[in-house]
């Protein structure tokens, strides 16, 4: 028998069994629109999270922060300086694998932001050189950076993120067009300084898309008229989502930064402290490193300067974004593997239902195979034919399983909303059909085994 | 050289111990073209003896060889094969299947012979003319009355054009005239060269084959009931139009 008349007797079969055929193969378009969806958001997840780890630099970038001595250390506490700017200078001198070393000094505790008559409490207000731009990816859109001289001078400037405005000036959203603030005052804890520059609006795929679909929906409003206000409290959810409309929490910290020179925060707001240290003590230093791939040699050359530097004394630490790309690597990981695993095993029971199924199907059909092979069918021909009888439910359950995904996914993303909208692959597709068809396949190979093998005679005689 | 040559086949089933011979060494020749009936009381071994003719079954003891090859330890997908070509089977209770049509059922034994679709149908229709069904193509089966699919059942075992045409008891199931159209239609295949093996417990129809062969006991007997193979009676020659 061809294989394409074993195919037409399958589908002659489920369709004289409709109804049970049906049922059976909700079985698998459960098992696979589950596959799919949940491999959707993993996905949505995963890309939401390496936009945050490209926004905050990505794995070029580590971090040297200031730690209290370490026990053993204890009695070296008075040497002990702290990360300063002559690790910098020291870093750029003589570790031939660093490529950028940016200085921060940041202001502790929350400072509170006044302008325009309105105040406002932020917290990544910090001092640093204008290389911290490149650092951090950031670029200045309206007005300019601070300079060099700027620095040296310790010129009373500030450059903002475009969150900063939007608390103090109003959100474009809202006011309708887009204020810039250059020129304008800003005071930062009493202390006003001019602000010099503004960095673009940072936000995720998903961010913006939305943002847009807002602005137009507010101008639409607007041209309508008063009438329509805004209706209540958003809510949205997901990994890296934050709380409120702030999105992706590493686009959010960029857009509420306040820069100023480094020497104008140490000399305008650290020199009021008391016991100020002879050398100017940074929060942190950001080093970018010229190759990813020699990031060991770089680890080991920047320990060394810095070690000598120190005199041995560690109260510095490094943070890497390694760490941080293998966590997102591990729970991304973890999220595939539990999911897949509910998955799989919802799409095991629809083969168990499948095997259920041509079990009965053979056992009511005794007779039939007995004719079949009193005229002629061999068991290879037995055993094809109820194999793709098995797999033409697999395949079409599969297929409406795909079909149903969608809706499986929207179904979730209107009950759980998220900010890393689930995104469907070709390849999770693909896997989730072949996986069904393959369960198709194993459910099908005992019951067609067991016919292949019948006794001739024996199915004959059987009422 | 025979058609079919037996020697000393015996069929033994084992049921919690004991031990039942439903045939006991036979050994016997049928040349082609004959025109055969088996007759015996029941339970003496007939069905067991059709189904090891017509490859359905091997016997435990003894070679069978048809055409001169020996069949009796053929694998289960040879002798499938054998049944498809060489060797048409008509059973008691017609033995089609209800979900397909006529014609469908005709052209089962071809769905295995690999007959493209085309020419599947066609033969399947002309062996339909041949029993005079030609006109109930897309009946079911249970939409024709017995004769009728028995008729369906003898265009299907002759649809692969086989040599041998074996029938465990044909009629039994049918009425006295439906039963007679029916063994003239074997006859006719006989006259047409066919081998003809008949299982029957009919003395008239057994009356009209040449060769009588009684099972007794699963043992060929060696003289023949005379009253059971109907040679007390004139063979009545079968001229029945077939209706
Ligand atoms: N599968 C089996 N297991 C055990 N014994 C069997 C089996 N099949 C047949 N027999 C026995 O073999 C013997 C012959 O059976 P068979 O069906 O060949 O008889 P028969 O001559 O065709 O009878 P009838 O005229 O009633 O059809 C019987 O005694 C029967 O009980
Ligand atoms: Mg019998």
């Amino acid at each position: 028998m061809s294989f394409l008349n074993a195919i037409l007797v399958g589908l002659k079969e489920i369709w004289a069994h409709k109804f049970r055929s049906v049922l059976t193969m909700l079985g698998i378009v459960l098992g696979v629109s589950s596959l799919v969806a949940m491999s959707a958001m993993v996905q949505g997840m995963e890309n939401g999270m390496k936009e945050a780890l490209v926004a905050i630099g990505g794995l070029q970038k580590m971090r040297v922060e200031a730690q209290s001595v370490p026990v053993e250390q204890r009695h070296m506490k008075d040497f002990a300086t702290g990360v300063t700017l002559r690790d910098v200078q020291a870093l750029l001198a003589s570790a031939p694998e660093v490529e950028i070393v940016s200085p921060e000094m940041r202001l502790e505790s929350s400072p509170t932001l006044a302008a325009n008559g309105k105040t406002h409490r932020t917290f990544m207000t910090a001092g640093c050189w204008p290389v911290q731009l490149e650092m951090v990816e950031h670029r200045v859109e309206h007005g300019r950076m601070f300079n060099e001289l700027d620095n040296e001078q310790a010129r009373d400037v500030c450059v903002i993120g475009t969150g900063i405005r939007d608390e103090l000036f109003g959100k474009p959203e809202e006011t309708g067009e887009e204020i810039i603030p250059i020129g304008r005052q800003m005071s930062v804890n009493g202390y006003p300084l001019t602000i010099i520059g503004m960095f673009e609006r940072y936000e995720g795929e998903q961010e913006r898309r939305q943002r847009e679909l807002e602005q137009e929906e507010n101008a639409a409003r607007r041209a309508a008229g008063p009438a329509g206000a805004a209706s209540g409290p958003k809510r949205s959810r997901g990994w890296g989502g934050g709380s409120g409309r702030r999105g992706n929490w590493a686009f959010w910290i960029k857009n509420n930064t306040v820069y100023m020179p480094l020497n104008t925060m140490w000399l305008k707001f650290k020199s009021g402290q008391t016991n100020l240290p002879p050398e100017p003590r940074l929060s942190n230093m950001e080093i970018r490193i010229r190759d990813v791939d020699k990031i060991d040699l770089a680890l080991n050359q920047i320990r060394n300067v810095l070690m000598v530097n120190h005199r041995g004394i560690e109260d510095f630490s490094f943070r890497t974004q390694e760490d941080w790309a293998d966590q997102i690597q591990t729970a991304v990981k973890n999220a595939r593997l539990s999911g897949g695993f509910i998955a799989a095993i919802s799409l095991f029971v629809g083969g168990i239902g499948i095997m259920n199924i041509m079990l009965a199907s053979i056992s009511e059909r005794i007779r039939e195979i007995g004719i079949r092979k009193a005229v002629g069918a061999g068991g290879l021909d037995i055993f094809v034919q109820i194999l793709v009888e098995s797999m033409v439910i697999a395949v079409v359950g599969g297929a409406f399983g795909l079909v149903a995904s969608k809706a499986v996914i929207w179904l979730i993303s209107e009950v759980t909303p998220t900010d890393n909208a689930p995104i469907m692959t070709i390849g999770a597709m693909g896997f989730a059909f072949g996986f069904s068809v393959l369960v198709g396949v194993v459910a099908g190979l005992f019951p067609a085994l067991k016919a292949a093998r019948m006794n001739v005679i024996q199915s004959l005689r059987y009422d | 050289m025979a058609l079919l040559e037996l020697r000393n086949i015996s069929k033994i089933y084992h049921l919690g111990g004991e031990e039942i011979r439903a045939l006991d060494d036979i050994s016997l020749d049928i040349e082609a073209g004959e025109f055969v009936s088996i007759i015996g009381p029941s339970g003496s071994g007939k069905s067991t003896l059709m189904h090891i003719l017509g490859c359905l079954d091997s016997p435990s003891l003894g070679s069978i060889k048809l055409d001169g090859t020996e069949i009796g330890k053929a694998s289960q997908r040879e002798l499938a094969q054998i049944r498809n070509r060489k060797i048409g089977f008509v059973f008691q209770f017609f033995n089609l299947l209800p979900k397909l049509n006529v014609v469908q059922n005709v052209e089962l034994p071809m769905i295995y012979s690999g007959v493209g679709g085309r020419e599947r149908r066609a033969r399947s229709v002309k062996s339909l003319e041949l029993v005079e069904l030609g006109h109930r193509l897309r009946n079911r089966p249970n939409q024709l009355s017995g004769g009728q699919q028995q008729r369906v059942a003898i265009a299907r075992a002759l649809v692969n054009d086989p040599r041998i045409i074996l029938a465990d008891e044909p009629t039994g199931n049918l009425d006295t005239h439906t039963g007679e159209v029916i063994l003239a239609l074997f006859r006719r295949l006989s006259e047409e060269g066919r081998t003809v093996i008949l299982v029957t417990h009919n003395p008239e129809i057994a009356a009209v084959t040449p060769r009588k062969i009684e099972i007794r006991n699963g043992k060929v007997a060696t003289k023949v009931d005379e009253k059971l193979a109907g040679l007390d009676r004139q063979p009545t020659p079968v001229s029945t139009p077939v209706s």
